[in-house]
């Protein structure tokens, strides 16, 4: 009885606050309904074709489907069969990871030290030199020149000028032998890699406080290096992440210019990634659950890779 | 040592700048600069040469009789084609406008609320952006498909402007731009009496022009070389790209006219990027991520 009458109190302002607390964030979203208005046509299409799609795949991954009968489940099945039993897949992992470990940290040292060259330069010269460099990676699909210059005959350049100055005697398959492929992949993907971070790295370089090299001047700061130590790499840690995100996504992602550089499939998978194997079972084979299952995989190995480098970068101002 | 009386050496006026090592650096960078530039000048150089020169043993770089047939060779071949040149010149430029302007549209509307306002779920939402920016869409390839065939867009030109719109890297952008429009604009704007659309419209939008043309240099290029990837198949609604790619597949005998096609889907970005320079290093400063 006198537990009864005690407990009664005790549990009505707890109900209370959990719907005042309801009514309050209500009367917040009404409050705001302008600004759900603005969001909304962004958003509708945002999940639509991004944030629905992930977890779609991510259901769909231990299903069947093949887009003609009704979705079988499976379980694990997809996934055990990727893991264990498909050594093409195999393959794709391990150039997708030779692709990224050296495109991606590559090309961001090599956006922030050209970014960093450039700026030491007049401003006219700088937005010409920001041009040259920036130009490949928004020039469309030109990447098919290099097509032409490691042309596997005779009138392919690299081949022309290595038998003209007699490095040669017969023109080299550059393309199609597995020697070759991966580094000329690498070596095109790193040519148009100097994309948004590089245009972020520029700007952010022109922002670092001029005052503060001054100061450090005085505090006995001797050469370029230690300002950009000391003073100009902490000062723009924000574009750093920025600028890190952009390039790890783009280094997992390498499938385009191996399909245009060496088709697919390629010559006994040598230039095979996760993507190229994703298109090859989802638009060739319809086996729309497996290739789910590999979008999966490729969707945690991309998000886990940023995540940590994200809290690797944040740990080194500090 | 006063710096008027030599505006010729401005490195020299920079702090602890020691002479050999600018040297080493700028050597770096012009090395690196021509490797970059190469493969840009030769497509050039290429669409100016005639066929004999494109198949000249050994090949040689510049061309030496720079002719312009392959652009008029460009033409009657277009003109004589099942689907003439101007189907696709007309697709593509559908795409790259709408695409493009609709996700200033979108995006903007979007980030103002985002930057400058907490709400229940703002944050949430602005994470989800944050965290879509850090997988490719390839990702999403496949539920895309099945969400397009939903729709019935399926081979239309929706299937690949609509999703455009939505990309989170502008959103992105522009709402990092957004956050240092001073907010005393804003609370002026509705001491007058102005709604958030109007602030929206009239203070927000005009504010931030640099952005505009930021979104618009990241997604042009992107539109403008779309092939229609798997969802377009009539002839009829392909694109410039796609053309490119056919008359590629010509041969010896098309590479003229594929070399002149390049130049085309070329000179049109870079070109956007010389205009929108200024303004889009002006955005891409704010462009971090806050820890």
């Amino acid at each position: 009885m006198q537990a009864e009458t005690t407990s009664q109190p005790a549990t009505r302002p707890a109900r209370e606050a959990k719907t005042s607390r309801r009514m309050l964030i209500w009367r917040e979203m009404k409050k705001n309904k302008h600004h759900y208005v603005l969001l909304s046509p962004y958003m509708i299409l945002f999940f639509l074709f991004t944030v629905i799609p992930v977890v779609f795949s991510l259901i769909l991954s231990f299903f069947y489907f093949n887009m003609l009968e009704f979705p079988r489940f499976v379980g694990w099945q997809n996934y055990s069969r990727l893991l264990f039993n498909d050594d093409v897949f195999m393959i794709a992992v391990k150039n997708t990871f030779l692709f990224a470990v050296i495109t991606g940290p590559v090309s961001y040292v090599a956006c922030f030290l050209f970014a960093w060259i450039i700026n030491e330069l007049s401003p006219k010269v700088r937005a010409f030199m920001t041009l040259v460099f920036y130009a490949p990676s928004i020039s469309g699909n030109v990447y098919f020149i290099w097509l032409i210059f490691f042309s596997g005959d005779a009138y392919g350049y690299l081949n022309g000028f290595l038998i003209k100055y007699g490095f040669i005697m017969a023109p080299i398959q550059w393309l199609t032998n597995e020697k070759y492929i991966l580094p000329i992949i690498i070596l095109v993907q790193l040519w148009l890699s100097l994309g948004t971070s590089f245009l972020a790295f520029i700007a952010g370089l022109q922002t670092v406080d001029k005052t503060l090299i001054e100061a450090g001047a005085v505090d006995g700061i001797k050469n370029r290096w230690q300002e950009l130590w000391f003073i100009t790499l902490p000062s723009m840690r924000p574009q750093l992440l920025f600028g890190a995100v952009m390039q790890i996504t783009a280094s997992f992602a390498v499938a385009d210019i191996s399909i245009a550089l060496a088709g697919l499939p390629s010559v006994n998978y040598a230039a095979h990634t996760i993507v190229t194997h994703l298109i090859d079972y989802g638009t060739i084979r319809f086996e729309m659950g497996y290739a789910s299952a590999i979008a999966t995989v490729l969707f945690a190995i991309m998000l886990g890779t940023n995540l940590l480098t994200q809290k690797l970068i944040r740990k080194v101002g500090e | 040592m006063n710096q008027r009386t030599l505006p010729l050496f401005r490195l020299s006026r920079k702090i602890n700048r020691s002479f050999t090592v600018s040297f080493m650096l700028f050597l770096l960078l012009a090395v690196f600069g021509v490797f970059m530039a190469l493969p840009l000048v030769f497509a050039v150089s290429n669409a100016f040469k005639p066929l004999d020169e494109l198949f000249i043993f050994p090949p040689r770089f510049f061309v030496s009789n720079p002719t312009v047939d392959n652009f008029y060779d460009l033409v009657a071949l277009m003109g004589n084609s099942w689907v003439p040149l101007s189907r696709y010149i007309t697709n593509t430029l559908l795409i790259t406008i709408i695409g493009t302007a609709g996700h200033i549209l979108f995006a903007s509307a979007a980030a103002y609320p985002l930057a400058k306002y907490r709400f229940p779920g703002s944050n949430a939402l602005f994470t989800i952006v944050v965290l879509s920016l850090m997988f490719s869409a390839q990702v999403t390839a496949i539920p895309n498909y099945m969400v397009m065939s939903w729709l019935g867009w399926i081979n239309t030109q929706a299937s690949i402007i609509i999703p455009s719109l939505a990309f989170p890297l502008g959103l992105f952008l522009m709402k990092q731009f957004m956050e240092q429009i001073p907010d005393a604009l804003l609370e002026a704007a509705k001491i007058d009496g102005a709604n958030e659309y109007r602030i929206y419209w009239t203070i927000v939008m005009p504010n931030v022009k640099p952005a505009w043309l930021t979104l618009m240099i990241l997604q042009f290029p992107m539109l403008w070389g779309s092939d229609g990837g798997n969802f377009i198949y009539s002839e009829n609604l392909k694109t410039l790209h796609y053309a490119l790619g056919q008359i590629a597949l010509g041969g010896i005998a098309r590479a003229g006219v594929g070399a002149a096609v390049a130049l085309v889907l070329m000179i049109v970005p870079i070109t956007l990027f010389i205009i929108s320079q200024s303004s889009v290093i002006q955005t891409m400063a704010t462009s971090g991520m806050k820890d």
